[in-house]
C-alpha cells in the first residue's frame, strides 16, 4: 500500500544506492539570482554544460527593488548578482524572467501560475520555500548550491528517502481563520524540528476545502517545522488550476499527464512514519511572539511563561528579551510600526483579496509603515483588474512591484532596528527583515487589522 | 567543489549553547550577494559577533580568545531555517570542519556534506558533557574519527558514536563530490529521463 508521497518518489528513482542516498530524478529545476552564481562556476570550472535547459526556469527576485524597476539597479552588488543570472541563463539556453520581464516574480509564485509546477512533478530550487509546489501533489523541496549544480549538471540530485508524516486537519474553520493561521498552528504544536527528517502529506477536510493558494501557503511553511517538504494530492481543483496554463501540457500529452496524476493519492491501508490530527475548530488566528516561526498562538492568548516549557529557558529568555516582549505578556493592543504583505507564503490574489476586505473603507494608521508586494507581475494586474487598488489607494496604502522584499530584506526594504513587523512572511528570525528588526509573523487578516489600527488587534473584531 | 578530505581530527571546541540556531544568525541574507564562493567566513554569525558599527561584541564566543578550534558545537536544532549553502561555506570558510549538536536540520546537514563539514549529532548527554568539560577546561580536546564514527572527549575518554551513510562517508573520506558520481552514470540518466512522463 503506497502513499502519495511514495508512489511520486519512486517513480523518480534512477538508482538506489546501498547504505546510501538515491539517485532522484528532478521534472522542474527553478533557479534565482542569489543561490545560483556558484553553481554555474562550478560547471565551468568542470567545463560542463547544463543537461537539461528546458526543464530548468530562472527567474529574479530575491535581490530586486520594489520601486522603479524600470531603473537600473542601485546596488552593485545585487546588480552584478541579476546580471550573472542572466548571462548564466542566456549562455546556457534557459529561459530567464528577469527584472521588468512580464512574467517575472517571486519563484514560488511564478511557477503554479505558468503550468511550470505540475502534479506528481519532483521540483527542486535552491530556496528552502520550494515546498510551496506541493500543494499540486508534487514532490517539492529546498537544496543548497552544491545540489544546484548537480542538477544544473544531471537534472538528478542525491537524497535519502525521507520518512512519512501525515497531518490531518478535520472539520472547519471558524470566521477569521485562513490557511496562515492553520501552518502557524501547526508548526506551533510541533515546534520548529518537530518534523525534521520528515516529508509531510496534508490531508482532512480543512485542506480538501481550502483553494489553491491556500494549500500554497500551507505547503509553503512545511519548511518552518523541519519538514523536507509537505503535499497535497491532487483533485479537480488542481487540475482545474493547472489546465490551460503555458507550460501545462495540452492534447495527448494532457491525457498522459492526467492518466499518471489520476493514480496521485495515499492508498487506504498505507502506513505513515508519523501521523498527526489536529480539529480546525481548535484554531485561532495566530502570531508570533518570539523569535522562531514555532513560537506561535491564538492572538487572544498570552506569552507563556518560560516555566510552561519543556526545557530551552536560557534559549526562550534571549528570544523574548530579542522581542522586548514578557512572560505572560498579552500580544492584542501592542504598537507596530511596520506591516508586510506579500512573499511567497502570502503574496498571492487570494491574499490581497483578504486584506482589502479588512481595510476597506477605513484609513492606513499614521504610524504605520504598510509594503504590499505583490508575488507576481501575474498576480499585481488581477489586483488592479479586480479593483482592489481603488480600495487600497483610497485607504492610503500604496502598492509596489513583485519580489521578496522585507521577507528576507535583501532590497531596501529594512525593517529598521527594534521596530516591530507585522508580516505576513515565513521567518521570524532575529534580523531576518533588517538587522534588529522584531518580526510578529500572521496572516493577511491580522495585517490588515494592524495596518489600520497601529496595533495588534484580533481581525474578527473587524469583520 | 572539492574540499579536503577528512579522516580523524582533534581539536579543543568552540561552545554555542543555544538551541534552534538558524541560518539567518550563521549567515544573515545581506551577505548573499556574492557571486563568488569567497569571504563568507568573516561574516559568520555576523549579528551575534560585531556591533552595528562593526566593533566586536566582547561576549559573543568567536571574540572570546580562550576558546578557538575546528569544531564548533550548537545547541539542539542547529542550522535550521533558509536552505543557503553560505551558513555552511561560512562554518568552513572561519575554519571548522566540524559541526557537533544533538540535532541538525535536514538541508543544513546536507549542505555540510556537500562542503566538507562533518556534521556530528550526539545525545543530549553526551553534547552537556562537551560542554561541561570545555566549561572546566576552555582548551579540552574533542577527537573525531570519521573511519570509526566515534566522537571522543579526550581528557575523559567518554566517547559516543555517531551515524554517517556509507555513501557520504567515503565521499567524505576521499574528497569526493556527488556530481562526480552522477556524471559517471550519464547514460542511466538519459535512458530515465526518456521516459519520464512530464
Amino acid at each position: 500500500m503506497k502513499t502519495l508521497f511514495d508512489k511520486v518518489w519512486d517513480s523518480h528513482v534512477v538508482r538506489k544506492i546501498e547504505n546510501g542516498p538515491d539517485v532522484l530524478f528532478i521534472d522542474r529545476h527553478m533557479v534565482h539570482e542569489v543561490t545560483s552564481p556558484v553553481a554555474f562556476l562550478g560547471l565551468k570550472s568542470r567545463n560542463i554544460g547544463v543537461k537539461h535547459p528546458e526543464k530548468t526556469f530562472a527567474t529574479a527576485d530575491h535581490n530586486t527593488p520594489t520601486i522603479n524597476q524600470h531603473l537600473p539597479v542601485k546596488d552593485p552588488l545585487s546588480a552584478k548578482q541579476l546580471k550573472a543570472l542572466e548571462e548564466n541563463s542566456n549562455a546556457h539556453g534557459i529561459s530567464y524572467w528577469g527584472l521588468g520581464h512580464e512574467k517575472n516574480g517571486i519563484v514560488h509564485v511564478v511557477g503554479p501560475e505558468y503550468g511550470i509546477t505540475q502534479p506528481g512533478a519532483t521540483i527542486v530550487c535552491g530556496d528552502s520555500h520550494t515546498s510551496t509546489h506541493g500543494a499540486f501533489g508534487a514532490i517539492a523541496f529546498g537544496i543548497g548550491t552544491s545540489e544546484v549544480e548537480m542538477v544544473l549538471a544531471t537534472q538528478c540530485i542525491m537524497q535519502p528517502k525521507p520518512k512519512s508524516m501525515r497531518i490531518n486537519v478535520v472539520g472547519n474553520l471558524s470566521k477569521g481563520v485562513t490557511p496562515k493561521d492553520v501552518a502557524l498552528y501547526i508548526i506551533s504544536q510541533l515546534t520548529t524540528s518537530g518534523a525534521t527528517g520528515y516529508f509531510v502529506e496534508y490531508a482532512g477536510d480543512v485542506f480538501k476545502n481550502m483553494s489553491m493558494e491556500g494549500r500554497m501557503t500551507v505547503c509553503n511553511l512545511s519548511i518552518e517545522m523541519g519538514a523536507r517538504g509537505g503535499m497535497i494530492a491532487p483533485d479537480e481543483k488542481t487540475l482545474d488550476y493547472v489546465k490551460g496554463r503555458e507550460f501545462t501540457p495540452t492534447g495527448t500529452a494532457w491525457d498522459k499527464a492526467k492518466a499518471y496524476w489520476d493514480t496521485l493519492y495515499t492508498e487506504e491501508n498505507a502506513t505513515f512514519d508519523k501521523e498527526l490530527t489536529f480539529k480546525g475548530e481548535d484554531i485561532e488566528p495566530m502570531i508570533t511572539y518570539g523569535t522562531n516561526p514555532g513560537m506561535g498562538m491564538g492572538i487572544g492568548n498570552d506569552i507563556p511563561t518560560a516555566e510552561s516549557l519543556e526545557g530551552g529557558v536560557s534559549t526562550y529568555k534571549k528570544s523574548l528579551q530579542y522581542m522586548a516582549f514578557n512572560e505572560g505578556d498579552s500580544m492584542i493592543g501592542k504598537p507596530i510600526d511596520f506591516v508586510f504583505l506579500g512573499s511567497c507564503t502570502n503574496g498571492r490574489i487570494e491574499d490581497f483579496r483578504a486584506f482589502t476586505e479588512i481595510i476597506k473603507g477605513k484609513q492606513k494608521a499614521p504610524n504605520v509603515t504598510a509594503w504590499l508586494v505583490p508575488g507576481s507581475h501575474k498576480v499585481e494586474a488581477a489586483i488592479k483588474e479586480e479593483g482592489l487598488l481603488d480600495i487600497l489607494t483610497a485607504a492610503g496604502f500604496e502598492l509596489r512591484e513583485p519580489g521578496c522584499s522585507a521577507c528576507l530584506a535583501m532590497n531596501d526594504d529594512k525593517v529598521p532596528t527594534g521596530k516591530y513587523a507585522v508580516s505576513t512572511s515565513n521567518r521570524n528570525f532575529e534580523g531576518r527583515q533588517g538587522p534588529g528588526s522584531r518580526t510578529l509573523l500572521a496572516s493577511p487578516l491580522v495585517a490588515a487589522a494592524a495596518a489600520v489600527t497601529g496595533k495588534v488587534t484580533d481581525p474578527r473584531e473587524l469583520l | 567543489m572539492a574540499y579536503d578530505k577528512f579522516n580523524t581530527l582533534k581539536s579543543s571546541i568552540v561552545p554555542l549553547p543555544i538551541e534552534n540556531v538558524d541560518t539567518d544568525q550563521i549567515i544573515p541574507a545581506r551577505f548573499l550577494k556574492a557571486t563568488e564562493r569567497k569571504g563568507f567566513g568573516d561574516n559568520l554569525f555576523r549579528d551575534w559577533r560585531y556591533n552595528p558599527d562593526n566593533t566586536p561584541k566582547k561576549d559573543f564566543v568567536l571574540n572570546q580568545d580562550k576558546y578557538a578550534g575546528k569544531i564548533l558545537v550548537g545547541g539542539k536544532n542547529f542550522g535550521s531555517g533558509s536552505s543557503r549553502e553560505h551558513a555552511a561555506w561560512a562554518v568552513y570558510d572561519y575554519g571548522f570542519r566540524c559541526v557537533v549538536s544533538s540535532f541538525f536540520a535536514d538541508i543544513f546537514r546536507n549542505n555540510c556534506l556537500n562542503v566538507g563539514v562533518l556534521p556530528v549529532q550526539v545525545s543530549a548527554e553526551f553534547l552537556e558533557k562537551i560542554y561541561a568539560e570545555t566549561e572546566k577546561d576552555p582548551k579540552a580536546q574533542v577527537e573525531i574519527s570519521l573511519p570509526e564514527q566515534t566522537i571522543t572527549i579526550v581528557g575523559t575518554g567518554e566517547k559516543e558514536s555517531f551515524d554517517i551513510n556509507a555513501y557520504k562517508k567515503d565521499n567524505m573520506l576521499n574528497g569526493f563530490d556527488d556530481i562526480d558520481y552522477l556524471l559517471n552514470i550519464k547514460e542511466e540518466i538519459t535512458a530515465f529521463a526518456e521516459n519520464t512522463p512530464l
